[in-house]
């Protein structure tokens, strides 16, 4: 698994929120997804950005073009160095929610890419990383 | 301030989202709906969304949350134009919006609407 | 390297017109799958790039820039090759079978040098089996790329969306529903759905054979699916086998309308979208009013 190219940006309001779905969407295309990979990588991306920024404090997000052989994706990082989650296994369950939300963010974004991973520190910050290929 | 623009005709208020929403702006959508309904005492509200490639969990609920204030305020929503993309990864994600009434276009949201309408219509004459 | 150079800008139509022999002699050269002409061209434009690469001093690794120009060549060659229907070591015998011709050329031009000898030999075996290899892998991705495309092919052709009547859509599902296919067909069926603009769709599944918890769970995402976008979907064909499966996984149909026949589901159908079927008082033919 190789990274073609990488690029980052940042994410403090909800206008970064929109900005950051039109460049994953950027990217989802250039890596040849379909309008289904797309749209559900693009939401999955709206729906962590909106977790960095509300929750997080603000953040980053870093995006890699990866290839694995025939197949290529979009891996995306979102990081924070917010207050961090304290049961990640409780905030991963559908419904749970520590704001306003509708509590499908981080499980939702989950069911949304191949790869999914995630780890948050108490007080220094939450990084979630995910995956999907073409 | 910008602002997503909501037409009366007759007893319906159309909504048409041609732009990627921030979350404020939904939110403001939402606002100036529930005062319009008021103001207009409007039956029924069309939202078109067929012109969004991308409904996420916010955009969803406040879609969710309209449909729940209209019916509040005796009145009636349709959702008409969802992109197969966006229907499938709503479904994915968890959000199959159970309260809201759906149509494949314009035509069909109004159809469902006037329907919706006179039917409520007959039960309240039934009622007097 | 340069030595090697040396002697295809002098010998170079020797070396082809031998290489080019021995290939035509060989098993390698296939008549029914390339003409003569063919290979001809092919190998003279292979060392004309080769050529220029040795004499550039492009250096002995194959995947650096100075080589990029005899790689597009060879893509070109392993590419039609693979299509074609040559085995990987029909391709590959392409470059192996130069050493013939150009270790000929190298053993007269060193006769009196050994030692000399012996490392050109050397160097040109090893460039010719990296450039082999290469050919192989090159074969290898173009036969991925045509399985990649025949599945997806294959897919969208077993999974048909017809119009029954105007404004109901049919999906007969037969054989064995997988995780992949259930998308496609799903896919397929909700772009008809705003093509068409049918309110109803009808999934049919007599010919499935057994429903597992996950193809069941895709049917549902199906029809919540059609449901936002404002369609309504019925499943037929539900076998007893399949109904107890359904109810032992503890799926939930919810509110989705279930039929046990696709004939029973058209007749829904029909009366959902204002039709109504009747008989003829003296034939035996079913008609559909409105």
């Amino acid at each position: 698994m190789i990274v073609k190219r990488e690029a980052r940006m940042q994410l403090r309001t909800s206008e970064d929120i929109v900005r950051a779905r039109q460049t994953v969407r950027e990217w989802c295309i250039a890596e040849k997804f379909n309008l289904v990979g797309q749209t559900k990588m693009v939401t999955a991306a709206s729906e962590l950005a909106r977790n960095t920024v509300e929750y997080g404090g603000g953040g980053e997000l870093q995006l890699e073009a990866m290839e694995d052989g025939a197949r290529s994706g979009v891996r995306l990082t979102f990081s924070d160095k917010g207050p961090g989650i304290p049961n990640v296994e409780l905030a991963l369950t559908d419904g749970y929610t520590s704001g306003k939300g509708l509590g499908l963010g981080l499980s939702g974004a989950k069911r949304l890419c191949d790869q999914f991973s995630i780890k948050s520190v108490v007080g220094q910050g939450t990084d979630v990383t995910i995956l999907r290929w073409s | 301030m910008e602002r997503i623009p909501i037409l009366k005709l007759r007893d319906f208020l159309l909504v048409s989202i041609q732009i990627d929403m921030h979350d404020r702006l939904a939110m403001t959508l939402q606002d100036d709906l529930t005062a319009e309904i008021v103001k207009q005492r409007a039956k029924a509200v069309l939202i078109d969304i067929s012109a969004l490639d991308l409904v996420d969990s916010f955009i969803g609920r406040m879609i969710s949350n309209i449909a729940a204030i209209t019916r509040v305020l005796d009145a009636e929503t349709v959702v008409v134009g969802m992109r197969p993309a966006v229907a499938i990864t709503l479904v994915e994600l968890g959000l199959t919006m159970p309260g809201v009434r759906t149509a494949l276009n314009v035509d069909r949201g109004i159809e469902l609407l006037e329907a919706a309408i006179a039917r409520r219509d007959a039960q309240d004459e039934a009622a007097e | 390297m340069t030595q090697l150079a040396n002697i295809l800008s002098t010998q170079e139509p020797a070396v082809l017109e031998e290489w080019v022999r021995y290939q035509r002699d060989s098993k390698s050269l296939r008549g029914n799958l390339i003409k003569e002409a063919e290979v001809r061209d092919q190998s003279s434009r292979f060392l004309e790039q080769f050529r220029a690469a040795l004499s550039s001093a492009a250096g002995e690794n194959i995947e650096g820039p100075g080589w990029a120009s005899v790689r597009a060549v060879l893509n070109d060659i392993s590419r039609n090759r693979a299509l074609k229907g040559f085995t990987p070591t029909e391709t590959a015998s392409f470059i192996f079978s130069l050493k013939h011709a150009l270790f000929a050329q190298l053993r007269t031009a060193f006769a009196d040098q050994p030692k000399l000898l012996a490392d050109e030999l050397w160097n040109a075996d090893r460039i010719l089996d990296a450039l082999g290899l290469y050919t192989t892998e090159v074969y290898q991705k173009s036969r991925e790329e045509v399985i990649a495309r025949q599945q997806q092919e294959l897919l969208e052709l077993s999974t048909p969306v017809v119009e029954l009547w105007e404004g109901i859509l049919a999906v007969p599902l037969i054989g064995t529903l997988d995780s992949s296919r259930t998308q496609v067909v799903m896919e397929n069926l909700l772009q008809r759905i705003v093509d068409t603009g049918a309110a109803l769709a009808i999934i049919d599944i007599t010919g499935v054979p057994t429903v597992d918890t996950l193809v069941a769970q895709h049917l549902l995402k199906t029809v919540s699916a059609a449901r936002l976008m404002g369609a309504d979907c019925i499943i037929s064909g539900i076998r007893p086998q399949i109904a107890q499966t359904i109810v032992h996984l503890g799926v939930d149909l919810g509110e989705v309308i279930t039929k046990a026949t696709l004939g029973d589901a058209f007749r829904v159908a029909l009366r959902r979208t204002g039709f109504r079927t009747v008989r003829d008082s003296g034939g035996s033919s079913n008609a559909a009013v409105r």
